[in-house]
């Protein structure tokens, strides 16, 4: 979607969505939670081009988060962005870890195998109470932020700011990987991995490699979370927010970097109107989009778009 | 560690263990015909032991005896379980039968989320429990340590008997050799003049009611809240994937393995509890990637 329209159309909406959190300074932190799982569901749509789910990938959220909030508690007054790179780079170690052996297996072994780690170290961080502070999490006195001692409000702000500008520069980035060769390659293992390696490229290689991006991206999230709520706990590394993330990834369609945000978005949207219309029943909402979006559009919201464009939807086709 | 401990260890675990087979048994069918892991599995167990308590708390005044119970407790689970697995292969898995598997996984997740929903719009959010079974029940004496009957003698019976029933079934009735028939390649089984939808929907049925007497046997022992749903169907997950998806006997003996591990573990290393499942199913999955007991599969160029 090398297009002027879409362009201009993602700043718009980066302005709109600037424009509401100055504006009313609630919206921040849902605008925070929005952008944060759409760079996680960034990270599960590098997977499912790949043909791959995986449901622990909450894990690296976790991981991530409780690497910033213990840099955080370790060395009172460190930056926020450093505590972000700590996270992530504690995520992307781990990641590169288990990428090596789970980038063996494939479909539901490769989403099993997943899930079970995840539930090691989910379980971990509830049971470990005097590192992890249990179930309760840890509390994080809120950092700096690029040197300046921010009150809650200006916090919360320069958060919004840092997380939009990361999920436009990892939203390009991953786009950018989608259309290079490597990413191609992550197609065809979904397409067909034995003729992939008949024409001499490995496939484990190039699962490694989606594995590890994709660790990253949702270390990211979790990191940034976990900053801006001033809180960890081991919730954010259960089954079910993997799940969330999965959810999110085909609901915005792995066919474009832009599908986890939109899907992120209306995810977003569906728990904030839940929580204020129906208090009781949005779990079943959720449930009941879900089933209509696999139904009417297996491909996302991305794939629906692209079903209009047919000149466009060409070089796409697979995905 | 002495000897009363490790026994009462592994009869804890031979519990727990055939809780976790009668869970996994009916996860490990339905994906071996569908190629689908249902998420919504934990639905069943959580809708089974919900309702097998509350009829419990009708008949349990009218000092009702315990075979009677007993046998409420089954038939509730088995009608409900079996119901609401027609209803979900009916209503829903049938619709998205050509979709990706992938895809099929994320039905159930939703139908998982839309009755987790649903159960705590029925039950609520108080605790359910139904102890009293259990203390009708008596204990026995065995080895100079004392033991519930419900935990040594009811739960383990009716896993053995589940699984032999099951094994009888799939051995020697014609409906049984079918459903092999479909496991083993649903297009030439289609082929021969099975029809593989029948099949799917006696096999979502069977494993709803196993799930379900699965969650109706262990709510005399544990108490449920909401989100039990999501905490047995991982479980139940590893066992299967540690057997090898499919695999009936494998389901067996991963139960045995798991649950005596994490009964171990409850007794000398209580931090480790609830990661034994998963320690195993990683470690088994490392050495045989696609299971214990799994068999080599063809490749497809």
């Amino acid at each position: 979607m090398r297009h002027p329209a879409f362009s201009v159309g993602i700043g718009c909406a980066s302005a709109a969505l600037l424009a509401m959190a100055w504006i009313w300074p609630w919206t921040r932190m849902p605008v925070i939670t929005f952008l944060c799982y759409g760079m996680a569901a960034l990270g599960l749509s590098v997977l499912m081009r790949a043909g791959q789910v995986s449901f622990g990938h909450a894990m690296y959220a976790l991981i991530a988060g409780y690497g910033a909030a213990f840099t955080v508690r370790t060395f009172p007054g460190t930056d926020a962005l450093i505590a972000l790179a700590a996270g992530v780079a504690s995520a992307v170690i781990v990641g590169v870890v288990v990428a090596a052996f789970v980038s063996r297996y494939r479909g539901i072994f490769f989403g099993m195998l997943n899930l079970g780690i995840s539930m090691v170290f989910y379980s971990l961080a509830g049971k470990l109470y005097t590192w992890t502070g249990g179930t309760d999490g840890l509390r994080l006195e809120r950092p700096p932020l690029l040197g300046m001692a921010l009150d809650r409000g200006g916090f919360e702000w320069g958060m919004t700011l840092l997380a939009l500008l990361l999920a436009l520069l990892l939203g390009w980035v991953v786009q950018r990987y989608f259309r290079s060769s490597a990413g191609q390659i992550a197609i065809a293992i979904r397409v067909n991995e034995t003729r992939l390696e008949y024409i001499g490229l490995s496939a484990r290689a190039a699962m490694i490699e989606a594995y590890v991006i994709s660790s990253a991206l949702v270390g990211i999230g979790g990191a940034l979370l976990a900053l801006a709520q001033g809180l960890m706990t081991p919730e954010g590394g259960y089954w079910l927010r993997s799940g969330e993330y999965v959810f999110i990834a085909i609901l915005g369609g792995a066919g474009h970097a832009i599908g986890a945000f939109l899907g992120a978005a209306v995810f977003e949207l569906i728990l904030l109107v839940g929580a204020a219309y129906f208090t009781a029943i949005w779990q079943m909402v959720l449930g009941v989009t879900l089933l209509i979006v696999i139904f009417f559009a297996p491909s996302g919201l991305v794939g629906r778009f692209r079903q209009f464009r047919p000149g466009r939807a060409a070089e796409d086709q697979e995905s | 560690m002495n000897l009363d401990l490790l026994l009462l260890a592994a009869v804890d675990g031979l519990s727990y263990a055939s809780l976790l087979f009668m869970i996994a048994l009916g996860l490990t069918l339905i994906c071996g015909v569908f190629g689908v892991i249902n998420v919504a599995h934990g639905s069943f167990y959580a809708f089974g032991g919900y309702s097998a308590a509350t009829v419990l708390a009708w008949l349990m005044p009218d000092d009702a005896s315990v075979p009677l119970l007993v046998c409420a407790l089954l038939c509730t689970a088995i009608l409900v379980g079996g119901a609401l697995g027609a209803l979900l292969e009916r209503g829903i898995m049938r619709r998205f039968q050509d979709r990706d598997p992938v895809l099929q996984l994320l039905v159930t997740f939703a139908v998982f989320m839309i009755l987790e929903n649903l159960q705590r719009m029925i039950w609520g959010s108080t605790p359910v429990n139904a102890g009293g079974l259990v203390g009708r029940m008596g204990t026995i004496e065995l080895l100079g340590v004392t033991f519930m009957k419900y935990q040594l003698l009811l739960v383990p019976g009716i896993a053995l008997a589940s699984f032999f029933g099951l094994q009888c079934l799939l051995r020697y009735s014609i409906t049984g050799r079918k459903l092999l028939a479909v496991i083993h390649h649903r297009e030439v089984a289609t082929a021969l003049g099975i029809d593989a939808a029948r099949m799917g929907l006696m096999t979502f049925a069977l494993g709803g009611a196993l799930g379900a007497v699965g969650g109706a046997l262990s709510v005399p022992m544990t108490t449920f809240v909401p989100g039990v749903a999501a905490d047995m169907v991982v479980t139940s997950f590893a066992v299967i994937a540690t057997a090898g998806l499919g695999q009936i006997t494998g389901a067996l003996v991963a139960s045995i393995l798991i649950g005596q591990a994490r009964a171990l573990a409850v007794y000398t290393l209580p931090e480790l509890e609830v990661v034994m499942p998963y320690l195993m199913m990683v470690l088994v999955l490392l050495i045989r990637p696609s299971g214990l007991f799994s068999v080599a599969e063809a490749r497809r160029i």
